[in-house]
């Protein structure tokens, strides 16, 4: 995003062009082949940081889920709250310290 | 181009109606009461076209002036003292926000104890607010460089709001002679308020004072200081358009006598008429001495500083403000601005004329007696005139 004169916004929206990415500690990582594709993590992220893909071309706990969405993580938006991880029935999110 | 007993705080009630100011927030605060005063007296008249808010405080006259700046009028101020100081958070809001508001000052001492008489601490304390700022030496000076201020502030490479300074009383409620320009000259030398900055419209929306992460709060800080530093050139044209336009003559610095001077004293605001004063008594008796005024104290003018002093054996700096810790303002600020060069003068700090003692010509020549003296040997950096050593030494031990 660019700067403006006085941070005065002028389009609307601009938060979403406002990633927050850098204020995580802690970095979430799906282990894919653990995920049964519940989407629990998906409802309870309150960026909300986590988006909803088709899951195809992903790891999969049991062959029969291939054709279900898959959770995936926009790590721009994710401040590394731990709530997924948290809430996660097979833990399958690990919670890894950011190296910078 | 009539002529008028204007007291200051009239003189910049006039350069708001000559400017054509649409919004007047104010709060009154001795000694810059006056001015609503006078403006609310202009607008009921029928002489002047403006809305005038009495609000509840200082703060709140700057925030709606920053509100009223924000639909893109001419929005002025005025005020002093511990309603500067009230507004202290608020200045850095309308700096940050690049709102062009021009506030006069009637330059009070600070509390405590309570005082109501001419000292700079109160905008000198504000110096790191982003906002311009010039003092006057005379009414006149103050309606001109009210008039400059505008002129500056809302140039499209600044954008910066501007304070103008005058002494309490000497200044604010002293009457003399002064030549209140044309509308039709203002008009020309101002032209009419420009857009050139986001404003307030329904039809277009937009956020003012967003919040921003430290990844771009830096940034903008930087821009702000950028144009802090585009403010030094656009002073200079517009200095030399209004002399073109008005045949009076400002720079931000200005000499008296400096060429051969070995001591040069440096002022600001309304003691420079007594320096000046004294200097030509003192050439008389074969004396070389000199005299620099600062009109215009930020941006600092350094170069110009450096220039006009350079050649003289002592600079005596005269600060009418005090920062307890180092000493004062405009003589922390000289010596900086000598960080590049190879050698400088001496110079040394008096601090003079603190919540409204008066600045004579005999303190003048004490201060010279000292400056002359330190041209070789020892000397003391930070000089306290016109005060009771023996009072002080009484309740504080030893000094």
């Amino acid at each position: 995003m660019k700067i403006s004169r006085g941070a005065t916004i002028t389009e609307p929206g601009s938060t979403a062009l406002e990633e927050t990415g850098s204020w995580r500690t802690f970095r979430p990582v799906i282990r894919y082949e653990k995920c049964i594709r519940c989407m629990i993590c998906w409802n309870f992220c309150p960026e909300p940081a986590i988006e909803k893909k088709e899951g195809e071309n992903y790891p999969v706990a049991n062959p029969k889920l291939i054709k279900m969405p898959v959770p995936v993580i926009n790590y721009n938006f994710c401040k590394g709250c731990g709530i997924c991880v948290n809430e996660c029935p097979t833990k399958a999110i690990d919670f890894v310290r950011e190296e910078k | 181009m009539p002529m008028m007993m204007l007291r200051g705080n009239e003189s910049t009630a006039y350069a708001a109606k000559l400017a054509r100011v649409k919004v007047i927030p104010a709060y009154p605060i001795t000694p810059s009461t006056l001015f609503p005063e006078k403006v609310s007296e202009l607008i009921a008249n029928g002489e002047m076209e403006a809305e005038f808010l009495p609000v509840e405080s200082e703060h709140s006259a700057l925030s709606a002036a920053i509100g009223a700046a924000a639909t893109g009028v001419r929005a002025m101020t005025a005020t002093a003292s511990q309603g500067l100081a009230l507004m202290h958070e608020v200045l850095f809001i309308a700096s940050g926000m690049r709102m062009p508001i021009v506030m006069a000052i009637g330059n009070r001492a600070l509390s405590a104890p309570v005082n109501i008489w001419a000292d700079q601490q109160d905008t000198i304390a504000e110096r790191d607010s982003g906002w311009i700022q010039f003092y006057a030496e005379t009414n006149q000076e103050a309606l001109d460089l009210t008039l400059i201020a505008f002129k500056v502030a809302e140039n499209e490479n600044v954008l910066l709001p501007a304070m103008m300074g005058m002494d309490a009383f000497v200044l604010t409620h002293t009457m003399e002679p002064v030549n209140v320009p044309d509308q039709k000259d203002v008009d020309e030398y101002l032209g009419e308020k420009k857009i050139n900055y986001p404003v307030l419209d329904p039809e277009k929306p937009a956020t003012f004072g967003a919040f921003v992460f430290p990844e771009h709060y830096m940034d903008i800080r930087y821009s702000q200081y950028i144009a802090m530093e585009h403010a030094k050139s656009v002073i200079d044209d517009a200095f030399k358009e209004f002399e073109k336009k008005f045949g009076r003559r400002y720079s931000k610095v200005s000499g008296f006598m400096t060429d051969d001077a070995e001591v040069i004293l440096v002022t600001m605001g309304s003691i420079t008429g007594t320096a000046r004063e004294t200097v030509r008594k003192l050439r008389e008796r074969g004396e070389k001495v000199g005299l620099v005024k600062i009109t215009v104290y930020r941006p600092f003018p350094k170069e110009e500083l450096v220039s006009i002093t350079r050649n003289a054996k002592v600079v005596a700096v005269v600060d009418r403000n005090v920062s307890p810790g180092f000493g004062g303002a405009i003589f922390t600020e000289l010596v900086a601005s000598y960080n590049k060069e190879k050698r400088k003068p001496r110079i040394l700090d008096f601090i003079m004329g603190l919540g409204g003692r008066d600045v004579k010509i005999e303190n003048y020549e004490q201060v010279y007696d000292i400056a002359k003296k330190a041209k070789r040997g020892k000397f003391k950096e930070i000089n306290w005139i016109d005060v009771d050593e023996e009072a002080v030494k009484e309740v504080e031990g030893s000094i």
